[in-house]
């Protein structure tokens, strides 16, 4: 054959692998099965011609070799084969209603189990040795009763809605639930998978979950009795029917065993919904999984419980601390802005203080220079219009300046002096266009 | 042969010329091999190219083929068909259904017969045995074949079904020797169905899985087939001996029948020539409605003298035989069963046998397997092969690979020693990596049901960057991954009193689920060896060879594609094989 395309790339060699010449065995190939290959085609003439070549077979050999094969033909006498009861024998075809159409076909060991493949074959076997067409070649009396019952019995159970019928009336395939008491002594598992295995022929969901045993997770154990509680049942009870008249004539009888039919149909599918909800009801007390998940629960709810109040305590106490942290943490900070604030004031008084030193310094410049006027009494305009100029003044400038000014003028009394100071400052002023031009006449020369 | 000897060419054996035969239980098929190598089937001289498995006795004349089933109106006595599975067999194990409206079988000696009046004169039955009837009938299919090729055919290549028995073998044998005809090889009728395709020019090796679907007359029969580098092996069978062609028919004959009633009173199923004239005129029907959209149906004096004209169209006619059609289907997803597959490891439905022209058949099954799957039918698949005569072509293809073969020499190549093979329980692969699979993707090199010996090579891209690359060789697991869209919720979980009461009547609330999304994941098993390839270049490619010997030993070659050297090793076969314990 050509050789694959592999588009997926090979994954990188990962760090330290080593291989004797780069390479590693690891284990021989699982098993072969034994087949038979057909000998027929090109490329099996190959092969045959491959295999000759290398031949070195006895007889002993040969046989071996096809004994191994796996079969693909079954032959059918092994597994259906039962003995025929004579009772079965010797059945009316017309009462098929009453016929246990598996044991007809001798699967009465598999029922709902049998394959359609083991039904055909079944019927096969059985119309080879009942075939009346065989029997009145052999002479015997035309008797093709029971040959109906078998072809009955194929027809419904190779027509897989007849055959559903069929099967949810099959009281040979229950199986009864132990008692309570047989199950308390032990083997719960034992005893109640049969049932339910029995039961769970009816899913329509399938396949349907297994019982399990005693090392089953929690979930398999609830996914196990949700699905039971959730059955979803194909079982129907139209088989138990009342025949219905055919005829034409009454068709008031007809109407009437229709109307019963059905109201029995549901009267018994109710029932059986209530008896298998029951029959789980019954299981589910007894498991004892239930109690120990239960217990196992509890146990770890108070573990739960205990772990849950230890750590509400914890989170309690830190909470407190928290507060205290930060009530701590709050009242310094008060603490240390109320400081700030005293020191600002303090700062600021003092500043203010300066403020009106200096400008006390500078009006008591002009006052002890006389307000300018030399060795005679300033009169009170003089004093005024001078007052007012110094006034001005200290208005322009920022305190820094009026700390400059002041220190210039403190302790002098000169009034030469005072006013050439003060003439310095308001041309600068003027400079700076603080002051106007005729502004601060009394204080230039 | 023995009166060509003595008249001087006794030293030089006759020309072997051989056909392959279909011998059906309803029909059969003669097919050759030209000189081109294509197989042909032949048609007798009545035109049939599906000759009718049947024969009859008229006043001292024997009758065959489509000519003796005309006769199973006025002279079904003495008229034999459906012989074919009863050849070899006891008569406590035939069954005598099929034969209901012909002659009957019984028993003779130690063997099965039919009660015939041979000759022209009354109350002169004799029986006739099953042998003797196929060796009959194999004598006119032969003589229709030699005619056609203007040389007398002396031996053939002969179909069978999968459960034929030895003794069923031998007796076939035996009857054709009597014949004059050397049966160099028996096959099996899905592998000579399979064969008719795979030898088409076009068709490529592959590794596949083949189910062929062979719905006859009055049995139906499936076989899953492991197609392995040409080579095939049957992995499992299924029969249905009351299943075919008829009862297709019958759903004709009934729905007709029931037509005429209501209008004449008188039910024709009821008078033996009748309901023969019913089943030929119904299978013409059906005939018809595998081509057309309506058939008609007309009988001449069907009953009481009554003329019968009426018409069926298709739709109508599906619906007659719906049971039936589903019966066909069951009867393939059963044999899938068997073999332990499912639906999507299905590459390839052959359908074969007469009843596969049926175009509603072919279309059911498409839509029970996935779409890969190719429905070889004549409904589904322009170049699909005659379903009638699949069979009897594969023979002939079989048949011309062996002509020249000694008999001793075909004998022990078919034996079983040579045909008993351990097959690989797992397929064998190489992990390869992709974005979304942190460990690696199993990529199959060969399939589970192989052969061995066997060999298999692969070229598998390398990262981007090339460097040193792993080669993981193991098994690998199938797995049929199902996501179906989540349940709907219950109301109130488990609370009892309220499962399903009052659910009674299955109103179908419950049924409308999603359709779930079925894929086959394949999952890396046991690791058989690595092997490391180093330094690849950027690009690059590495070829892996995988051979796995008889013994089951693996051996395993790697090396970059266009590089030089390469990685072998060797990995001892299984310890189990060794005590022969499978
Ligand atoms: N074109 C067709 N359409 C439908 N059914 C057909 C067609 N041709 C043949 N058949 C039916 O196929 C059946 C015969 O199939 P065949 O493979 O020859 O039988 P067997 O394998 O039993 O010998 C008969 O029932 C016949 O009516």
């Amino acid at each position: 054959m050509a050789s694959t395309q592999v588009i997926l790339p090979l994954p990188i060699l990962p760090e330290g692998w080593t291989g004797e010449k780069d390479f590693r065995p690891f284990s021989s190939i699982s098993t072969a099965t034994s087949r038979n290959i057909e000998p027929v085609g090109p490329h099996f003439l190959a092969h045959a011609r491959r295999k000759r070549h290398q031949r070195t077979f006895s007889e002993d050999d040969r046989i071996q070799a096809q004994e191994k094969v796996k079969k693909v033909e079954d032959d059918d006498a092994g597994e259906i084969s039962e003995p025929e009861d004579p009772m079965l024998l010797s059945r009316d075809a017309k009462d098929w209603k009453g016929q246990d159409h598996y044991a007809v076909l001798g699967l009465s060991k598999y029922r709902y189990k049998a394959t359609e493949d083991q039904i055909k074959r079944a019927h096969r076997k059985k119309v080879l040795k009942h075939h009346p067409d065989k029997k009145a070649a052999a002479g015997s009396t035309e008797d093709d009763s029971f040959f109906k019952c078998i072809q009955k019995a194929t027809e419904i159970l190779l027509d897989p809605v007849k055959r559903r019928q069929f099967d949810s009336v099959d009281e040979a395939a229950d199986v009864d639930p132990p008692s309570k008491k047989e199950t308390q002594k032990g083997n719960f598992y034992k005893l109640w998978r049969p049932v339910f295995a029995a039961e769970a022929r009816f899913s329509k969901i399938q396949p349907v979950p297994i019982l399990g045993d005693d090392k089953s997770t929690k979930e398999e154990v609830e996914d196990f009795y949700n699905f039971w509680y959730n059955f979803d049942s194909w079982r129907s009870f139209e088989y138990q029917d009342e025949d219905v008249p055919d005829d034409n004539e009454n068709r008031d009888q007809k109407r009437y065993v229709e109307r019963k039919n059905n109201a029995a149909r549901k009267k018994k599918k109710t029932e059986d919904t209530a008896r298998l909800r029951r029959l789980v009801d019954d299981a589910l007390a007894l498991d004892e999984r239930i109690k120990k998940f239960r217990q196992q629960e509890r146990a770890h709810k108070d573990r739960r419980r205990l772990e849950k109040e230890a750590e509400a305590k914890k989170a309690a106490e830190d909470a407190v601390r928290a507060k205290e942290e930060e009530a701590r943490a709050r009242a310094e900070a008060e603490e240390r802005a109320k400081a700030e604030k005293a020191e600002g004031k303090k700062a600021k008084d003092a500043a203010k203080n300066a403020v009106k030193k200096n400008k006390r310094v500078l009006k008591g410049a002009v006052k002890d220079s006389n307000y300018f006027c030399g060795a005679g009494d300033a009169s009170a305009s003089v004093i005024d219009s001078v007052l007012s100029d110094v006034e001005l003044v200290i208005s322009k400038v920022d305190n820094e300046e009026l700390a400059a000014l002041a220190g210039k003028l403190n302790g002098k009394k000169d009034a030469k002096e005072v006013k050439s100071v003060y003439a310095e400052e308001v041309k600068r002023l003027q400079g700076e266009g603080k002051l106007k031009a005729g502004d601060g006449k009394t204080l230039l020369d | 042969m023995s009166d060509q000897e003595g008249t001087g060419a006794a030293s030089t054996p006759p020309e072997r010329i051989v056909i392959g035969i279909a011998f059906g239980n309803s029909n059969s098929s003669i097919a050759f091999t030209s000189k081109e190598g294509k197989a042909e089937v032949i048609a007798n001289e009545d035109g049939d190219r599906q000759i009718p498995s049947m024969l009859s006795y008229v006043q001292g004349e024997e009758y065959h083929g489509t000519q003796a089933k005309t006769h199973l109106v006025r002279n079904s006595k003495n008229t034999i068909a459906y012989f074919r599975d009863f050849l070899g067999q006891d008569f406590k194990s035939i069954d005598p259904t099929p034969c209901h409206a012909s002659a009957h079988p019984i028993e003779h000696e130690s063997t099965v017969a039919f009660s015939i009046q041979e000759s022209a004169e009354e109350g002169t039955h004799v029986p006739i045995t099953v042998s003797e009837i196929t060796t009959r009938h194999l004598r006119r299919l032969a003589s229709s074949a030699s005619d056609f090729l203007g040389k007398s055919v002396n031996a053939a290549v002969i179909t069978v079904p999968t459960d034929f028995s030895e003794k069923q073998r031998d007796a076939l044998i035996s009857a054709a020797q009597v014949a004059g005809i050397d049966i160099l090889q028996i096959i099996h009728e899905p592998i000579a169905t399979v064969l008719a395709y795979d030898a088409r020019p076009e068709s490529k090796v592959l590794d596949k899985v083949v189910v062929v679907a062979d719905f006859g007359g009055t049995r139906s029969d499936v076989a899953i087939i492991a197609s392995r580098g040409g080579m095939y092996t049957i992995l499992a069978t299924a029969h249905d001996y009351s299943l075919g062609g008829a009862n297709l028919d019958q759903a004709l004959i009934d729905y007709f029948a029931k037509e005429f009633t209501k209008k004449h009173k008188t039910d024709p199923r009821e008078n033996t020539r009748s309901l023969a004239k019913l089943k030929l005129e119904a299978e013409a029907t059906k005939k018809a409605l595998s081509l057309g959209a309506s058939g008609s149906f007309s009988v001449e004096s069907l009953a009481d003298g009554i003329d019968y004209n009426s018409t069926v169209n298709r739709t109508r006619y599906e619906l007659l035989a719906g049971k039936v059609f589903s019966g066909f289907t069951r009867l393939v997803e059963g044999a899938i069963q068997k073999a332990g597959l499912d639906v999507l490891d299905v590459d390839e439905v052959i359908l074969s046998g007469g009843a596969s022209h049926t175009p509603k058949i072919a279309c059911i099954l498409q839509s029970v397997f996935p779409e890969k799957a190719s429905i070889l039918a004549p409904s589904t698949s322009a170049t699909a092969i005659n379903p009638s005569e699949l069979a009897a072509r594969g023979a002939a293809i079989q048949a011309n690979l062996i002509q020249e073969f000694d008999k001793e020499d075909i004998e022990q190549s078919t034996h079983p020693v040579v045909t008993a093979t351990p097959h690989l329980a797992y397929a064998i692969g190489v992990v390869a990596i992709s974005s979304d699979e942190k460990h690696g993707i199993f990529k199959p090199l060969m399939e589970a049901e192989t052969a061995v010996p066997v060999r298999r090579s692969a070229q598998i891209a390398t990262p981007k960057e090339g460097g040193d690359v792993l080669i993981r060789i193991c098994e690998g697991l199938r797995e049929i991954k199902a996501h179906k869209p989540e349940p709907k919720p219950k109301v109130n979980g488990n609370k009892p009193g309220n499962a399903s009461d009052g659910d009674g009547e299955d109103s179908g609330v419950s049924d409308d689920d999603e359709e779930e999304i079925r894929q086959i994941v394949w999952k890396a098993g046991r690791v058989l060896a690595e092997a490391a390839i180093r330094g690849v270049k950027k690009g690059g490619k590495v070829e892996v060879g995988v051979n796995v010997g008889e013994d089951l030993s693996l051996s395993i070659t790697a090396r970059e594609v266009g590089g030089k050297g390469g990685v072998r090793g060797v990995v001892g076969r299984p310890k189990a094989a060794e005590n022969g314990s499978a």
